[in-house]
């Protein structure tokens, strides 16, 4: 198998309101490799979770993929017919929402849902996708697997729950699986245990993981690679190490250092002035540049992506690069 | 040290279930048959005692279920203890006359952690922002305006704004129609429950530094509650740290994050993720926290604690001084 499980190009999603065109994708390229985990990191409406929908085919009118290729193991999936978009949609490419309470049916048993999602991709007995449920119960760590198997969603507490919903995304051993803000709803202690599945998960079995999140400090211990998102595009991307400890991006700069522990206990956080702009009404050019310590009369055109680095790119005209040793 | 602001002294809030009359029947049925009848009651808060001194920054963590947004909303005054006693600058509230105890309670105001709801949407910011002023007759006669207009802009937001609904705006900006709600009537005292919870991050650090400068502007004093070890080291003075409705350990700040004490502490501290760590390998407490329903006897973490000694089954650990102004409830420390 080729090392790269998906490859998007150029993606853009697009959605038509009353009030105009909303690009809340536009334009995003990147890949994951095999048992690779990246971080695509922004704050709220940046486009990090309609860019986790579009992979998945689950963008709902009035949003549409506009453009882009997206290809999964090399096949470009966008110009595929529903059915086998549906196909390869919880078999070889899963996804894990934010909230557990909203994916599971409250009033099935886990077994039930389980085994629906077994048999929705595999021609197996009963008895064999019970079987399936359970290892996949076991394997993200719920107690007692086969008693739990006949309870309702509610018996669990909401650590537990997203293990479920966890379980059922690694029913088919997918080989990419898009997790959007998973575990922002739990606490500490449990979003460790998750942390430490999931990276069990990626090392193990060689599934692709995309982990959207808006927590730098949960992607800087979990990730290989980062993607900073910002306004519908992805202002710059590289290893984990290169983008949080030498930031390019003036963005990306201002991210982290608006993050607590990376400042002086008590002194005045570094923080960006303004907010996210509303896509309707980006500014022209480089949708960042009216936040921008750096911007200048250059920053009105559209900064294109370059590269200086291998695996490092950033669409910046002004990028910061002297880092002092 | 400056003088106690606020001092909870043995206080525990129990919640338990209401029953309507066939519940009460049956319960008293069988009650007369000689069957056992048990009362559901949650302890959210276990005899606690906790002093907030004048100008003091408190951090009170734990997780989900522990117990702090009720001990915060006792010190605001929206919910009576079930025993115990909450003294505001050394007098008891509930012992107080009724105006006295409404006068000591508008001194304590709350910010709350969702900005969407905890705004009426039908109303205009003004009004927000002016209505408890108003009622409590702060505002001087035809100075009402230049008195609104004063609160918006110290919380960073524009007056030419405040005939807008809630919905007008964005997440950080609710967050400081909040705060503008809270210091409109001039308190000396501010219990933030999660308050930047819901916040995106550089939007985060906006309102964290607003609480900074209002602070050494108003000579406030903060019970800032939160599950965030990383804003309640920026900001506090002092943490306590709960877990299942008790103070499992209580310290200055920099003492609890350079050397803690409690078991639970340390893991807490283990697995808060942090930006400067690089491929970490997570790993975590084991099991979930129990249900407060039914929480295990004697030290409440000892199911999941990797110290555990049968003492610990049996006996809940009492908080003991470890080092100046540092207390820990861990059976270890008296072995």
């Amino acid at each position: 198998m080729s090392g790269m499980t998906l490859e998007v190009e150029n993606l853009s999603t697009h959605f038509a309101t009353r009030a105009g065109l909303v690009k809340a994708v536009d334009g995003v390229s990147f890949h994951v490799n095999r048992g690779e985990i990246l971080g695509l990191v922004g704050e709220s409406g940046s486009g990090k979770s309609v860019t986790g929908f579009s992979l998945i085919g689950l963008v709902d009118p009035p949003g549409r993929v506009a453009s882009g290729k997206i290809l999964f193991q090399g096949r470009d999936i966008t110009a595929l017919p529903e059915e086998e978009r549906r196909a390869l949609r919880g078999n070889r490419i899963a996804m894990i929402f934010q909230d557990p309470m909203m994916t599971l049916n409250p009033v099935l048993r886990i077994d039930t849902q389980m085994m629906e999602t077994v048999h929705a991709h595999a021609k197996v007995s009963n008895a064999e996708a019970r079987a399936r449920s359970r290892d996949a119960l076991g394997m993200v760590g719920i107690p007692s697997p086969e008693e739990r198997l006949s309870a309702y969603p509610h018996q669990f507490s909401g650590g537990m729950r997203q293990r479920v919903a966890i379980a059922i995304a690694l029913l088919h051993r997918p080989d990419l699986i898009i997790a959007d803000e998973p575990t922002t709803a739990l606490d500490v202690t449990i979003q460790a245990q998750i942390l430490a599945e999931v990276q069990k998960l990626a090392r193990e079995v060689g599934t692709a993981l995309i982990w959207i999140t808006h927590d730098l400090s949960v992607v800087a211990g979990l990730a290989d690679r980062i993607a900073v998102m910002y306004a519908g595009r992805i202002v710059e991307t590289g290893s984990v190490t290169d983008v949080l400890d030498r930031p390019m991006h003036p963005y990306t700069a201002g991210l982290i250092g608006s993050v607590p522990s990376r400042n002086k206990r008590g002194a005045r956080l570094s923080q960006i002035p303004g907010m996210t702009p509303s896509l309707i009404d980006l500014p022209v050019g480089c949708a960042f540049r009216t936040r921008c310590p750096r911007a200048d009369t250059a920053c009105a055109a559209d900064p294109p992506e370059t590269s200086t680095v291998p695996g490092r790119a950033l669409r910046c005209f002004h990028p910061q690069l002297d880092f002092a040793a | 040290m400056n003088a106690p602001v606020i001092e909870l002294r043995g206080v525990s809030k129990r919640f338990g279930k209401t029953y309507d009359a066939a519940a009460r029947l049956a319960r008293g049925l069988r009650r007369s048959l000689g069957g056992e009848v048990k009362d559901q009651v949650v302890r959210a808060v276990d005899n606690i005692d906790l002093t907030i001194h004048k100008g003091e920054v408190v951090g009170l963590v734990g997780e989900s279920g522990c117990g702090k947004s009720t001990i915060g909303r006792m010190v605001a005054g929206i919910m009576p203890p079930s025993d115990g006693t909450v003294h505001w600058h050394g007098r008891d509230i509930t012992a107080m006359p009724l105006d006295a105890m409404r006068r000591a309670t508008l001194k304590v105001q709350m910010i709350f952690q969702d900005p969407y709801a905890s705004l009426n949407p039908r109303m205009r910011v003004e009004d927000i922002v002016g209505e408890a002023p108003r009622v409590h007759g702060m505002i001087p006669r035809g100075e009402e305006t230049a008195y609104i207009d004063a609160q918006l802009n110290r919380a960073g937001l524009d007056p030419a704004y405040k005939r807008r609904y809630p919905h007008q705006f964005s997440g950080g900006q609710r967050q400081r129609i909040g705060i503008a709600r809270a210091l409109a009537v001039q308190p000396e005292f501010l219990v933030c429950d999660e308050a930047v919870a819901a916040l995106d991050v550089s939007i985060q650090a906006q309102i964290l530094n607003l609480f900074m400068d209002l602070r050494e502007q108003l000579d406030l004093t903060y019970l800032f509650i939160s599950h965030d070890l990383g804003v309640v080291e920026h900001l506090s003075d002092r943490v306590v740290i709960m877990y299942l409705g008790r103070i499992v350990e209580e310290a200055p700040a920099e003492e609890i994050f350079a050397r803690s004490n409690h078991p639970y502490t340390q893991a807490l501290l283990a697995e808060v993720p942090r930006i400067d760590t690089r491929k970490r390998a997570f790993t975590a407490i084991k099991g979930e926290i129990p249900s407060p329903l039914n929480p295990p006897p004697g030290c409440h973490f000892h199911p999941r604690c990797p110290h555990a000694m049968p003492t610990c089954r049996e006996v809940a650990p009492a908080l003991r001084e470890v080092a100046p102004g540092h207390r820990s409830a861990c059976h270890l420390n008296t072995l």
